[in-house]
Formats: structure tokens, C-alpha cells, sequence
């Protein structure tokens, strides 16, 4: 992976950004030591480390403004970070460019339940929502498996997932505004606590624009009522087959479970060695199929989910007693990727998704790519929306290994789009699958892309190197090639 | 005179776009012409209909998704889901009697981001737009987004194209989500209540309504699902609310949310100016009677009070009024006559910046302005 070559002018000009970045902001909000910058080299895809020019932590939506105003004039490079966590390198910083860390946005501004939404800056953590309402009975429903840590500013750059959104939703269908300040320092208010846009749909085109577009100041969020209860099931089966038709079989009978998550042989052991949640280590794959709504409800589903999977010739069958059995079941696989790092030294996580009734054919063809690539693969899967989360295990400090799991990865993403998926179901493009662009989209498709960011950010200052594997200027994007003057098409229908 | 171009195909679609931008052509798209009364009138000498680009191209139940082409009617779509008991969550409007016209296209509701009751637990067209394929106006054929429920992969255009009203792209396929038809449903009417208390208390309830209106002074609301479920939580939801409600029964409670939706209580006077105004739910009911008093109209709440319809007493929009009652939200302009329309911005006025930055966006699409030109106003 290569970051486009740093520019020298920007970086000869930190001096006098740091000067004027001094005039307005107090002492410990630039960090430009080299030593202190190293803490900010990296996000949740460590396998690349950057140093930024230096990282600027603002605490105002005024401050912010000021920042992209200061460093569009010198001609500096923004790049916008919540917490971090991030799994495709959205927030790897760039050597020209100063990093906007937003984590002292961190207060919850007002909780509105009559309206169902809360104002929160973007620093808040995900849970941190929930944690603010839940006293009330509420929650906010996307809950990405980083959700301690990730804040919802990342969220909305992001358009995070999480286990529950086959019925509640990403991030995109769960916020109702935003703030943003663009490259320009125009502060800009999208949405509110109205339900849709007044004109064009700028918030939906932001939420997922992975930092590229502005700088997410404040969020509204749609709040939920909690569940009157929920409870899972765990259910094993013999095969990846059994257990894919299991889920085909759930939906075909109108059933959408809160979550429906599978694990295939590896993936479970490795959990199951880390939090004994009481695994059947002997099923070749794993579903558990929470429902969540009115206990009357969730009752007559469990039941109707407990006869598909007999009909499907699931081996092993345990429904949740009690919360905290529940909590166990998913105590499991929210611990995956921590449960992989215990068994490997080091991981990758793929997120491609593909047409749920492909999961046996790319399963197989996935354990080739294994063979081929010489590296070991355990599955999590979000299976009600055919979310695929590979995690391809491997030892940077050992030979080319490194290169190896990226081009395992690159195979894997390959065949999801081959199948008629894409690339990434909710962690995002970033600098990780930026290459891969072109296997999903021709030329055409990304220029008209590319476009979308001119009108935001005709300088191309935020974020760049993200995403989209060519940079292109927006007046080479502008140009417009008239080649037609008469109706080529004699025979078309007119009258 | 306005001359009709009926492409058959992408490749009509992109040739004709080729040919209005050479010789600066503005073009009005058009499905079937069944929300053409929306927003403002369009200044182009040629219509480009887009209705032979229809029919279903794939339809997968157990994937949730649906790929037709851009033009294919609603009608043919919601038969097609209702043998395999799915549907369309967002419960997409039929605003043909309420404006005088037919039935619409697949590509229309989601151009024009429809939404029906469900729309506060189920979101709207948006929420429910996976890819498309489409002419720029650029004349270039281009896709976004993908077959599948699931993705984030680059920038989210469909969201920006829903409620773009066809000044973006021209539509040619689209894929959609679709869900499982909720089993069952019952409504409870409740009278004598303090309309906003009830809906709030239901809508905050765990027992998830999916309907929430205000219509001839009486509260609906609606729950839908497994017949155990429904009748638990009708039950939960009248010791909830007290009073003692009418129930609806399975297809009463149909048609009268179809109803609703559809806004056919004010589909009978074609010359009266009609309101659409989206709000923060919880002052919904209060404004929907103070507009009401103060213009002499009608007023419908849905979403809980976050849609508020209103119906001028006859054909003057009396915009300053309605734009006046509240701070939050917006005010549609729906139907009038062209002359009312002519003379108010039938778009609620965006901020400068907001105006500017839409504006830019749509030149990127679209850099001579030729598709729909007007139409959102600007």
C-alpha cells in the first residue's frame, strides 16, 4: 500500500501553521513533538504506521473552523480522527498533513425523548449513548463490536454496523442531523429533529464519506425504546451448508432476528478457548439468532427459529435462559478479533459482503485461497445480511507474511465482488481496500465519485489518499467531453 | 411545443443525454408523469420519458433485495412481493387521486424519497435504496452502490439521489430492499385523548407501533406482527393509554392506514393548495391545529406528528402562515395550481450555505443543468 509521495512545501510550512494554530488555541491542544505524535501513527488497522505533521485536538466547533481555514490557506492536508478504532485505515494520518483528533468532543449536549433523538458532539463513544439513555429505558441501535471505544463522529464518517443491523439499521439510518465544517470553515447544519431533508440529501451522502468530505461537529441521533426483552439461541450445525440454509430458511418465513451471527469451526474454538461460553467446539458452524422485542413475540419466534433449525439438522441447540446467559452467547463473538490476536500474533479482518446463498461456495473457495496463500482463515459472520468478517491470521515479524495476508485479503474481496457482493459491508474503504476500488467500479463510476468530493472539497485537502485509488484534480474531473451534435438514433420513438 | 423522446434502453438514455448536451437540450424526465405536479414546473423543450425501462430484472425473497429497472410501476412490483409475502418497508405512497393522476414507478418513489405510516420505525425510500444504474449529465453511464443489503463501499449516492427529484441522473436500474410483510396487524382509535400524549407514550413504549396518525380527531395506532404479538400488545398498549379505544381488525386497519398514507382524505378538491410540512414529532399535533385555525384548512398528523398535511380552505398557498408556525423542519408546497406554484418557493428555502453547496453538487452530476432544470427550485 502506497500513500501518494508527502509534499515537501506543506511540510517546510509547519512552523508558521503551528504559529498561527498557537494564536488561537491553548497550550495543550497541539501536539507536535515528535515523540507525542508517535502515540497518533496508527488507527485500528495497525499494519500501517504514519506520523502525522502534527496532531491538533479542538474542543469548539469554532476551533475546528479555524484549523481548515488556516490549513487550506497554507495548503495543508486535514485528517479527521475519532477514537481510532477504525478498521481500514481511514484515519492512518499523512506525513503532509496535520491530524484532527475530535475525541475532547465528548459531551452529551441534550437528550430529547419526546422527540426519540439526542444531540451528541462526535467524540462521544457509541455505548456512551446508550449509557446516557438507558436509565429511561432508550438506546441508540447501531452497535459496532468497537462500541466501547468507537466514537459516533467515526461512526458517521464510517457508516458503522454492527450485530443488530439487518433490523435496525447502520449508522445512516439512524441519525437525523448533523453539524459540519467543511474544508472551506463553512459550518453547515444538515437534518434536525425532523425525519428527512428539506432539499437534497447531503447528510446522506456525509454519513460514509469516510472524513473526506467535512469534519462531523455534532450529531442528532434517533433514540429506540428497549426491547421488552431479548433472547438467543445458539445452534450448531455439521456444516457451513446446513447452517446457511438455516438462515435463508429464517428469513423466507418472514422472520428478521435482532441479530443472526455465524462462526465457522476456527473462529468459535478460538472464542470459545478465550471466554468459555459454552461452544459446542464440535459444530463445523455456529448461528446464534437473537430476537428481541415483546415477550409474546420473542416467545412464538424462538419457537418457530427452534423448528427451522430441526428441519435443518442443527446438531446442538441452547436457548438463553436468563440476560445473562444471553450476554454469554454474545460474549463470544463480540471477544472474536481479541480471541484471534490470542491465537495468531497478528490479524487481518476482511468485511466484504456477499448474496447470503454463495456462503458455502466461498467458503470453500476461501479455504483454497488459505492453501494457496499458506495462512490460516477463521470466520465470523454477520449472516442475515451476508456480512463476511475473515480474519486472516498471520505474523508480521515472519518473512513476508505481511504481504501475504494483504493478498490473501485481496482474494477474499475479489471473490465477494465475483459473486455479485462488494468490498466492504460496514468498516469502510480506507487506505485498506482503496486498490480494490476498480474490481467493484470502473472509471466512469469513480470519476462521478471523485466529483461529489469537488463540491466539498475542491482542493482535494481532506483526507486525501483515502478511498479512492487515483487522485485526480477536480478540473481534470470538471472536464467535459461534447462529442454529439444530432440524435444519433433515427428509430427512436418520438412524437 | 414539447417534443417526447421515449428511450427504450441505457443506451437511448445515453445518447440522448450526448445529444441535449451538445446542443444544451434541457430535458425533463419522466416515468409514467405521475408526480410531474411536484415542485416546480420544468423549463425544457423535451421530455425524456424513461417508461419502457421497465420490468424486473432479478428478485431474490431470501436475499432481500430486488433489481428492476428504473421505470417498472409500483403496482407490478408490490404484486410481484406480496406472493412471496414481502414488501416495501417504507409502505410507498400511491399520490395519484390526491393529485390527479395514475399509479407510479419504482424510480419515482425513490427520486421523490416517499415514505408512508412506517416511516418513523422504518424509515423512508432512502433507507431502503441499495445501488442503481444511471446517466449523469454528463451523458456518461455510470453505477453506485450494490445488490446487497449490506454496504459501505465509496460514497452513498443513492441517499443523495433519493429526493433529488431527477435533477441528478437519470435512473435506468435500481435495486432495492425488501422486508417480510409484517403477519398481522390491528389499530386502536382512541377519542377524547390528548392526541400528542398518546402518540408520545405509545411511541416510547416498548410495544413498537408502527402507526401513529391524527386524523377527524381521532388517535390511530397502529401494531403489526405475529398474531400472539399483536393481540399482547394491544392489550399492553390500551392499559397503557386507558380510555376505551375502537379496534380495527386486520383489514379494517388496511385500508384505513392505506388511507393514510395515500392522504385520501384530501384527494377530492384538486384546486385546493395542500401542505406537506416534516417536523419534530413532538409539536406536530399542536401545529397541525394551529395552522389549521389560523388558515381556516384541514389538517392530517402521521409519523407521530413528524408529517403534518394541510389543506388550504381553496387554492392560495398562504406560504408566510404555514412557513411562519414553526422553526424546525420544513414546508412542502404539495399540490396547487401552476400559478401558485409560479410565485412561492414550492421547497422550503434552504440556508445560503446549504443552497450553495446543493447547487455545486448538482453540478457535478449535472454541469449544464439539463435535467429537470427548475424543478427543486434554484
Amino acid at each position: 500500500m502506497q500513500m501518494p509521495a508527502p509534499d515537501q512545501a506543506a511540510i517546510s510550512a509547519l512552523p508558521a501553521l503551528l504559529a498561527e494554530l498557537e494564536s488561537f488555541l491553548p497550550a495543550g491542544a497541539i501536539v507536535a513533538e515528535r515523540r507525542s505524535v508517535k502515540a497518533f501513527e496508527t488507527d485500528g488497522l495497525s499494519a500501517y504506521r504514519q506520523e502525522p505533521l502534527c496532531a491538533v485536538l479542538p474542543r469548539t466547533t469554532g476551533e475546528v473552523a479555524r484549523i481548515l481555514k488556516v490549513c487550506d490557506r497554507l495548503g495543508i492536508k486535514v485528517v479527521p480522527r475519532g477514537a481510532g478504532t477504525g478498521l481500514s485505515g481511514g484515519a492512518l494520518p499523512l506525513a503532509d498533513g496535520v491530524l484532527l483528533v475530535m475525541s475532547r468532543f465528548n459531551r452529551v449536549l441534550d437528550i430529547d425523548l419526546p422527540n426519540r433523538c439526542a444531540v451528541v458532539q462526535p467524540g462521544v463513544t457509541n455505548l456512551g449513548i446508550t449509557r446516557a439513555v438507558e436509565g429511561q429505558g432508550f438506546y441508540y441501535a447501531p452497535d459496532p463490536s468497537s462500541q466501547i471505544a468507537c466514537t459516533i463522529g467515526g461512526n458517521v464518517a464510517e457508516n458503522s454496523g454492527g450485530v443488530h443491523c439487518l433490523k435496525y439499521g447502520l449508522t445512516t439510518n439512524n441519525i437525523l442531523g448533523v453539524e459540519l465544517v467543511l474544508m472551506s470553515g463553512d459550518v453547515i447544519r444538515l437534518g434536525g429533529r425532523h425525519m428527512d431533508a428539506a432539499g437534497l440529501d447531503l447528510m446522506g451522502v456525509v454519513c460514509g464519506s469516510e472524513g473526506l468530505l467535512g469534519v462531523i461537529t455534532e450529531v442528532t441521533v434517533r433514540l429506540l425504546p428497549k426491547p421488552e426483552t431479548a433472547r438467543a439461541v445458539l445452534l450448531g450445525f455439521l456444516s457451513s451448508e446446513a447452517a446457511g440454509d438455516c438462515v435463508a430458511r429464517v428469513i423466507a418465513a418472514g422472520i428478521i432476528p435482532g441479530g443472526m451471527e455465524m462462526m465457522d469451526k476456527p473462529a468459535l474454538n478460538a472464542t470459545e478457548d478465550f471466554v468459555q461460553a459454552g461452544y459446542p467446539r464440535d459444530a463445523e458452524a455456529l448461528l446464534i439468532v437473537e430476537l428481541d422485542g415483546p415477550g409474546a413475540e420473542v416467545d412464538h419466534l424462538i419457537g418457530a427459529v427452534s423448528e427451522i433449525a430441526d428441519a435443518c439438522g442443527a446438531t446442538y441447540r441452547r436457548i438463553s435462559t436468563s440476560e445473562a446467559e444471553r450476554q454469554l452467547f454474545w460474549a463470544g463473538r463480540k471477544a472474536a478479533f481479541p480471541a484471534a490476536g490470542r491465537i495468531s500474533p497478528d490479524y487481518l479482518c476482511m468485511d466484504g459482503t456477499i448474496p447470503r446463498k454463495r456462503l458455502p461456495e466461498v467458503l470453500s473457495r476461501m479455504q483454497d485461497l488459505s492453501r494457496k496463500h499458506d495462512l490460516r482463515v477463521a470466520n465470523v459472520f454477520h449472516a442475515g445480511d451476508g456480512n463476511l468478517h475473515p480474519l486472516i491470521l498471520y505474523d508480521a515479524n515472519e518473512g513476508d507474511q505481511l504481504a501475504r495476508a494483504e493478498a490473501f485479503g485481496a482474494d477474499i474481496l475479489r471473490l465477494c465482488v465475483e459473486v455479485g457482493g462488494v468490498l466492504t459491508g460496514e468498516h469502510g474503504v480506507g487506505v485498506e481496500k482503496r486498490d480494490l476500488m476498480p474490481v467493484m467500479f470502473d472509471e466512469v463510476d469513480l470519476n462521478q465519485q471523485q466529483r461529489l468530493k469537488c463540491a466539498f472539497d475542491p482542493t482535494q485537502r481532506l483526507n486525501p489518499g483515502k478511498v479512492f485509488p487515483t487522485l485526480h484534480r477536480c478540473a481534470e474531473l470538471g472536464r467535459l467531453h461534447v462529442h454529439r451534435g444530432a440524435l444519433p438514433f433515427p428509430d427512436l420513438p418520438r412524437f | 411545443m414539447t417534443e417526447t423522446l421515449h428511450a427504450r434502453d441505457e443506451r437511448d438514455v445515453t445518447e440522448t443525454v450526448a445529444w441535449a448536451l451538445a446542443g444544451n437540450h434541457p430535458l425533463e424526465l419522466r416515468g409514467r408523469g405521475s408526480k410531474a405536479g411536484l415542485g416546480h414546473a420544468v423549463a425544457a423543450g423535451h421530455v425524456l420519458d424513461l417508461s419502457r425501462l421497465s420490468g424486473i430484472s432479478s428478485y431474490e425473497p431470501e436475499e432481500l433485495v430486488l433489481t428492476a429497472q428504473a421505470c417498472t410501476p409500483m403496482a407490478e412490483i408490490e404484486a410481484l412481493l406480496v406472493q412471496r409475502g414481502q414488501a416495501l418497508a417504507f409502505e410507498p405512497p400511491d399520490f395519484g387521486p390526491l393529485l390527479g393522476t395514475g399509479g407510479g414507478t419504482l424510480a419515482g418513489a425513490l427520486s421523490c424519497n416517499l415514505a408512508g405510516p412506517r416511516r418513523f420505525k422504518a424509515g423512508a425510500a432512502r433507507d431502503h435504496f441499495l445501488g442503481f444504474r444511471g446517466v449523469s449529465g454528463r451523458g456518461e453511464a455510470f453505477k453506485a452502490g450494490g445488490k446487497v443489503v449490506k454496504n459501505v463501499t465509496g460514497y452513498d449516492l443513492c441517499k443523495l439521489v433519493a429526493g433529488s427529484y431527477g435533477t441528478l441522473v437519470a435512473l435506468t436500474e435500481v435495486t432495492v430492499k425488501v422486508l417480510p410483510a409484517p403477519e398481522s396487524q390491528r389499530t386502536l382509535r382512541l377519542r377524547g385523548v390528548d392526541a400528542q400524549a398518546a402518540m408520545v407514550a405509545a411511541a416510547n413504549s416498548a410495544h413498537e407501533v408502527s402507526g401513529l396518525a391524527l386524523a377527524d380527531g381521532v388517535t390511530a395506532i397502529r401494531v403489526e406482527g405475529p398474531e400472539p404479538s399483536v393481540a399482547y400488545r394491544l392489550r399492553a398498549l390500551t392499559d397503557l393509554l386507558g380510555g376505551e379505544p375502537e379496534v380495527l381488525d386486520d383489514a379494517a386497519s388496511r385500508q384505513f392506514w392505506r388511507e393514510i398514507r395515500d392522504v385520501a382524505a384530501f384527494s377530492r378538491f384538486h384546486d385546493r393548495a395542500l401542505w406537506r410540512l416534516s417536523v419534530p414529532p413532538a409539536g406536530g399535533c399542536a401545529l397541525a391545529a394551529r395552522l389549521a385555525a389560523e388558515t381556516g384548512g384541514r389538517s392530517l398528523v402521521d409519523w407521530g406528528g413528524g408529517l403534518v398535511w394541510l389543506e388550504m380552505p381553496d387554492g392560495a398557498p398562504r406560504a408566510d402562515i404555514v412557513r411562519g408556525a414553526f422553526s424546525e423542519g420544513h414546508a412542502m408546497l404539495f399540490r396547487a395550481g401552476a400559478e401558485a406554484r409560479a410565485g412561492t418557493p414550492v421547497f422550503q428555502p434552504e440556508a445560503p450555505a446549504i443552497a450553495a453547496l446543493s447547487q455545486r453538487v448538482r453540478r457535478q452530476f449535472d454541469p449544464q443543468g439539463l435535467f429537470n432544470p427548475g424543478r427543486m427550485g434554484g
